[in-house]
């Protein structure tokens, strides 16, 4: 250790449990009074609220006003507006897995709702929370890109509708403005096999290293969770296969088109493998 | 804030973002519903809301205005499925057991040992390895219906 | 009907199942507050400076200043400090304690550290200071290498283990006056209350009146047998400056960051064999990452040095171990305490060896197993309760593993095979020195056991309580157990160390058959009734035929062993190297079952925890701290992990022990990482380090 003169550090002591007293929110019984609250006031909105209170035992959490949309039922429904499904954004992945309409429309996503958490993650855990939660590792999304679906957003003075593929602008970013609360997700006919496969950590509360949805038609359609900073569609991938690429080509293709990193959880070297693995897989299984 | 707990309407002062595992452990005096993680991993702090299993370290206490709470107490300590866990060793140290029950007593009448697994699948146990906890609630769903459904609360 | 070797219904009553039993944080006293540890941010260094950042108005602070006796936590050595007075030896070191009523603002208090940081060591191999050094020597190992046919080689390493004891450390502290003096009463969630008593009177220096009442426990696995030392010293330090009774309680991620682990180990093995199979000579070499402190790390080494040459017999043999310092928190006891490690590189080196030899696997350890008569590597000649044979024999028949192992071989399936023992009780004169005592007290009633031995899920009080109902010839349900307050019990020593049954068992079956001969043929309401009540305490005596060396370590390492043969089936993921266990046979023998379903709820529960060694557990720590520190990142097995077990519990036993049961806590944890990193090698996958991800794997077949 010759030469090897101490380093002056200053440290704050580990942040422990964020204050419940500090928290402010409000819980408004109809979309209408809450997309009035947020028109005025910022607050993040709270339904299933299986990630935060993770962040408050941590003291990471940063927003201290919030939006408790809990008791909007308006937003459970599940329906069919002529051949486009429509999931109320409180959906939880319970309901899903429970609705006929699903099961007929998008299977995959019954099968993805089942491997989240467990059962008591899955009677509160949403998909509107998924979709706003924006995490890389979210197990609904590829299954949402790759149906191509479309995030219904409503404020007191506005809808928009943006296609999934065009929601999240970046790791845990998304188009949403402040005034605004995803209402539905919209889920167009799908035609053609679907497939999906989730990678966790283990068999059950898992937390994906690697999630993938595909739907196989002459153009087929393949998404990707933790492999990149959002959910990710693979375009050139995609391109080749519909041009009558074989699967080796493809599999090439793809490995230029994630960028997964080491983490906790997994490296960059497994996740590419599986990745390409998982893409013979859909194929020869959907074929 | 109002909400039915354990078959009794109950009135709590604590702040609507409390967490409804330390409403119940420390405003309400019940102590029986545990915390093992404070992150909905391990499923000790299971409860029933409205009949359904949830992870009560994750629910602001406001979400529960007049719903329907069930906690381990509201078994009534006299259960078969209690009895069934002490005597069928489901229970060792017994930490994870009041969850357990919880997330097991809303199965239905005639489950597979799969629906079992699957229904526990967000409760952890250390000392088990889980058999055992099968054996206690397959014996308890072979019950015949007079005993299993008197304590079979929805 | 007797009690014993019958599922009788536990003494726990049904407090578990409905939530009335009484954990530490379940408990409240009146004027309690609340306490919180203040620890480094850094993992090697000195501190120069403390300041406070908040409002200190309502706070009790503690710092290293306030200990009246001696700053050392008093367990092998007395190098592990309550409090850092200067200097940093981890992550998450204790520096200073503080309280407050209100737990919002407790948790807000900012408390700023600066240090002068030094360059940390983290790897073991690198270490240049070690707390123990063993050589155990047999024969003439390096003539017997030169002589053999072959030698093989094989290095295996295994990581950290975290206990998740769903029940995290906590204790109460509470200031309480005997006879004038100022003295408190700690209850918590504790293996050995009378660990907590002896660092609690060194802490304290002059014998200020200490009790240590354990209260319904979450959970040990040894994670709580020498740690809650430290959380309890912490928390009367808080109680006696404050004068109010103090509750410290950790939440998950302290728990896991904090407090200790199992060792990890990178062992070594040389080993000659002849062409017929016979191994004629073993060297191996056993080093174990300690951590900061010595804590328990010398016998940890120990015991994995004892076990490390497999259940097998060799007439020439070198075991030389080390545990050594590193810059992370100190590791300690967890079931097993060393042997997991050990015989996990023994079992999978075995598997090579055959390899090697192109010998069947089973044949080979067949040839080579321990039989009654032959001895150890300490030199222990063994006796009758010898079962290797025994328990492989009868795992093989019972999966048909030789046929199955074929039929798989070219799929994605596989099977694999463990041999494995576990002394039980405390090593060598362990026991002897320990001088464990049980007291047995009549009551108007019946009788009431008075142990330190703690209920920790593994079913103490039952077990006990069977013994003494079938030896004093009275109904079980007369027979109450004691809550561990060690004003009140006789210290029994430590609940670790496959131990409880067998050892303290003992000593009370000598308690009962002395209350038995003055009760005088009178049942103990009737004795009560006309005599009063009278109280039997006894020590343990160990058998007087053992003979054990502590420094050259030879001799009669244990009293006896249990034994187990594990078979492990399951399949690979061809796209994800994921493995899925599909079964898993478990045939152990360890004596007797006193109670069937608690001792198979041992084996099933050490299963488990073995399948998440070998496959699942995984401690990430790049600077010296485990980074994945929450449940959701450091994964036990869930319902969906776990698959079919299959338990078989034969019979051997063993006179020493109390209607011939041996100890069996640990044993169960030994043989599932071999059994299953042995079914992957079977399927051509070179596997030498557990956990066995999905990403080592990957990174075995890259290759191929």
């Amino acid at each position: 250790m010759a030469g090897n003169a101490g380093r002056h550090r200053i440290r704050e002591c580990h942040a422990m449990r964020t204050a419940i007293s500090g928290l402010d929110v409000r819980s408004p019984a109809s979309l209408g009074e809450a997309l009035a609250i947020l028109r005025d006031d910022q607050r993040t909105p709270i339904a299933g609220a299986t990630d935060l209170y993770v962040a408050l035992n941590f003291g990471t959490l940063e927003p201290r006003r919030f939006l408790d949309i809990w008791s909007v039922n308006e937003l459970r429904d599940i329906s069919m507006k002529g051949t486009t499904l429509v999931i109320g954004a409180l959906a939880t992945y319970t309901s899903l897995i429970r609705s006929a309409l699903v099961a007929r429309q998008v299977p995959m996503l019954v099968e993805a709702s089942r491997q989240v958490g467990g059962p008591q993650i899955q009677n509160r855990g949403t998909l509107g929370g998924n979709v706003a939660n924006a995490s890389p590792a979210g197990d609904s999304l590829p299954v949402l890109a790759a149906v191509d679906a479309v995030v219904v957003l409503r404020s007191a003075d506005d809808e928009r509708r943006i296609p999934i593929t065009k929601f999240y602008t970046g790791y845990r970013a998304t188009v949403m403005r402040p005034n605004e609360l995803i209402v539905a997700i919209e889920i167009p006919p799908v035609e053609g096999k679907q497939w999906f496969r989730k990678v966790g950590t283990r068999a059950a509360q898992a937390i994906s290293k690697i999630v993938v949805a595909g739907v196989r038609a002459r153009v087929p359609r393949i998404a990707f969770g933790s492999v990149a900073p959002t959910v990710v569609r693979v375009p050139e991938t995609e391109r080749s296969l519909a041009a009558g690429a074989d699967i080796d080509e493809a599999a090439l293709i793809l490995s230029r088109e994630i960028v997964p990193i080491d983490d906790l959880r997994s490296t960059a070297e497994y996740r590419m493998r599986v990745a390409t693995n998982l893409l013979r897989r859909f194929w020869i299984e959907t074929g | 804030m109002k909400f039915v707990l354990n078959g009794a309407s109950t009135d709590v002062k604590a702040h609507p973002m409390a967490r409804l595992l330390d409403v119940l452990r420390e405003e309400c005096g019940l102590t029986g519903t545990k915390e093992g993680c404070g992150e909905g991993e391990c499923g000790a702090c299971t409860v029933l809301i409205n009949g359904e299993p949830v992870c009560s370290c994750l629910i602001p206490v406001v979400q529960v205005e007049s719903a329907d709470v069930l906690t381990i107490e509201g078994l009534g300590g006299d259960h078969p499925l209690q009895h069934l866990f002490m005597n069928e060793v489901g229970a060792q140290c017994g930490i994870c057991t009041p969850g357990m029950i919880m997330a097991a007593i809303s199965l239905g009448p005639a489950p597979t040992l799969d629906d079992v697994k699957t229904a526990l699948a967000g409760n952890l146990c250390r000392c088990t390895g889980y058999s055992a906890i099968y054996r206690a609630v397959l014996k308890w769903r072979e019950m015949p219906d007079a005993t299993a459904s008197a304590s079979a609360m929805r | 009907m007797p009690a014993v070797g019958n599922s009788v219904a536990r003494k726990d009553g049904i407090g578990k199942a409905t939530g009335s039993a009484q954990y530490a944080d379940d408990l409240t006293f009146p004027g309690m507050i609340h306490g919180r540890t203040i620890r480094s941010t850094i993992p090697r260094g000195r501190v120069k400076s403390i300041r406070f950042d908040f409002d200190t108005a309502g706070f009790t602070i503690v710092d290293y200043r306030d200990i009246i006796g001696r700053n050392s936590v008093d367990l092998i050595e007395k190098d592990q400090p309550f409090l850092v007075e200067r200097e940093v030896r981890h992550m998450a070191e204790p520096i200073l304690l503080i309280a407050h009523e209100d737990r919002e603002r407790l948790n807000a208090a900012k408390v700023v550290i600066e240090y002068e940081e030094e360059k940390p060591l983290f790897d073991p191999e690198q270490s240049t200071e070690a707390f123990k050094k063993i050589d155990i020597m047999k024969g003439d190992p390096v003539s017997a290498l030169a002589a053999a046919d072959l030698v093989v080689e094989g290095t295996y390493t295994t990581g950290h283990q975290e206990h998740v004891y769903i029940e995290p450390n906590g204790v109460i502290a509470i200031p309480e006056e005997v006879d004038g003096r100022k003295g408190v009463a700690i209850f918590g969630s504790v293996q050995c209350p009378f660990y907590v008593i002896k660092a609690l009177r060194c802490l304290f220096g002059a014998h200020p009146p200490i009790r240590v009442i354990q209260t319904e426990t979450g959970g040990g696995f040894g994670g709580k047998e020498e740690y809650p030392s430290m959380i309890a010293g912490h928390a009367a330090l808080l109680a006696l400056k404050s004068g109010r009774p103090v509750k410290i309680i950790y939440d998950r991620a302290e728990d896991m960051v904090a407090t200790t682990k199992r060792h990890p180990s990178i062992v070594r093995h040389r080993t000659g064999v002849m062409r017929d199979g016979r191994i004629v000579a073993m060297d191996i070499d056993v080093l174990m990452d300690g951590g900061a402190y010595v804590t328990l790390s010398p016998v940890v080494l120990s015991r994995g040095c004892i076990h490390a040459a497999g259940p097998y017999r060799c007439d020439n043999v070198n075991i030389r171990g080390r545990t050594v310092f590193t810059n992370t928190p100190p590791n300690g006891a967890f079931r097993g305490f060393g042997a997991p490690q050990t015989e996990f590189a023994v079992e999978v080196h075995m598997e090579r060896i055959a390899e090697a030899l192109g010998m069947d696997s089973v044949a080979l350890r067949r040839m080579n197993a321990l039989r009654s008569g032959d001895t150890t590597a300490t030199g222990q000649t063994l006796r009758d309760d010898t079962s290797a044979l025994m328990v492989l024999d009868e795992a093989v028949r019972r999966t048909d593993f030789l046929r199955k192992r074929e039929q798989y071989k070219g799929t994605n399936r596989a099977l694999g095979l463990s041999l494995f023992y576990h002394g039980a009780g405390f090593t060598g004169s362990g026991e002897f020195h320990l001088k464990s005592r049980a007291r047995l007290e009549l009551t108007p009633t019946g009788v009431r056991i008075a142990t330190g031995s703690t209920e920790i899920g593994q079913g103490t009080r039952t077990t006990h309580a069977q013994i003494v109902s079938d030896a004093l010839g009275i109904p079980y349900e007369d027979v109450e157990v004691a809550q561990p307050d060690t004003a009140r019990v006789a210290d029994s020593g430590p609940t670790v160390a496959s131990r409880t049954c067998m050892v303290v068992g003992k000593i009370l079956e000598k308690c009962a058959y002395e209350m038995k001969e003055r009760l005088n043929g009178l049942s103990p309401a009737d004795y009560h009734a006309r005599h009063g009540a009278f109280v039997v305490e006894q020590m343990y005596e160990p058998p007087d035929w053992i003979k054990w060396d502590d420094t050259a370590y030879r001799g009669d390492a244990y009293a006896t062993y249990g034994w187990g043969c594990d078979i492990a089936e399951i399949e690979v993921d061809p796209d994800t190297f994921e493995v899925r266990p599909l079964k898993l046979t478990a045939v152990q023998e360890f004596g007797r079952p006193i109670h069937p379903a608690l001792a198979q709820g041992q084996i099933e529960g050490g299963t488990a925890q073995g399948l998440g060694y070998a496959l699942l557990e995984r401690v990430v720590m790049p600077k010296g701290a485990m980074a994945n520190s929450q449940l959701t990142n450091y994964t036990i097995p869930t319902t969906l992990d776990m698959p079919e077990l299959d338990v078989v519990m034969l019979e051997n036993p063993y006179p020493g022990g109390p209607f011939g049961a041996k100890g069996l806590g640990e044993l169960p944890m030994d043989g599932p990482a071999p059994a299953v990193v042995n079914a992957l090698r079977y399927m051509g996958l070179d596997v030498r380090d557990i956990p066995a991800t999905p990403e080592l794997i990957a990174s075995c077949t890259a290759t191929k």
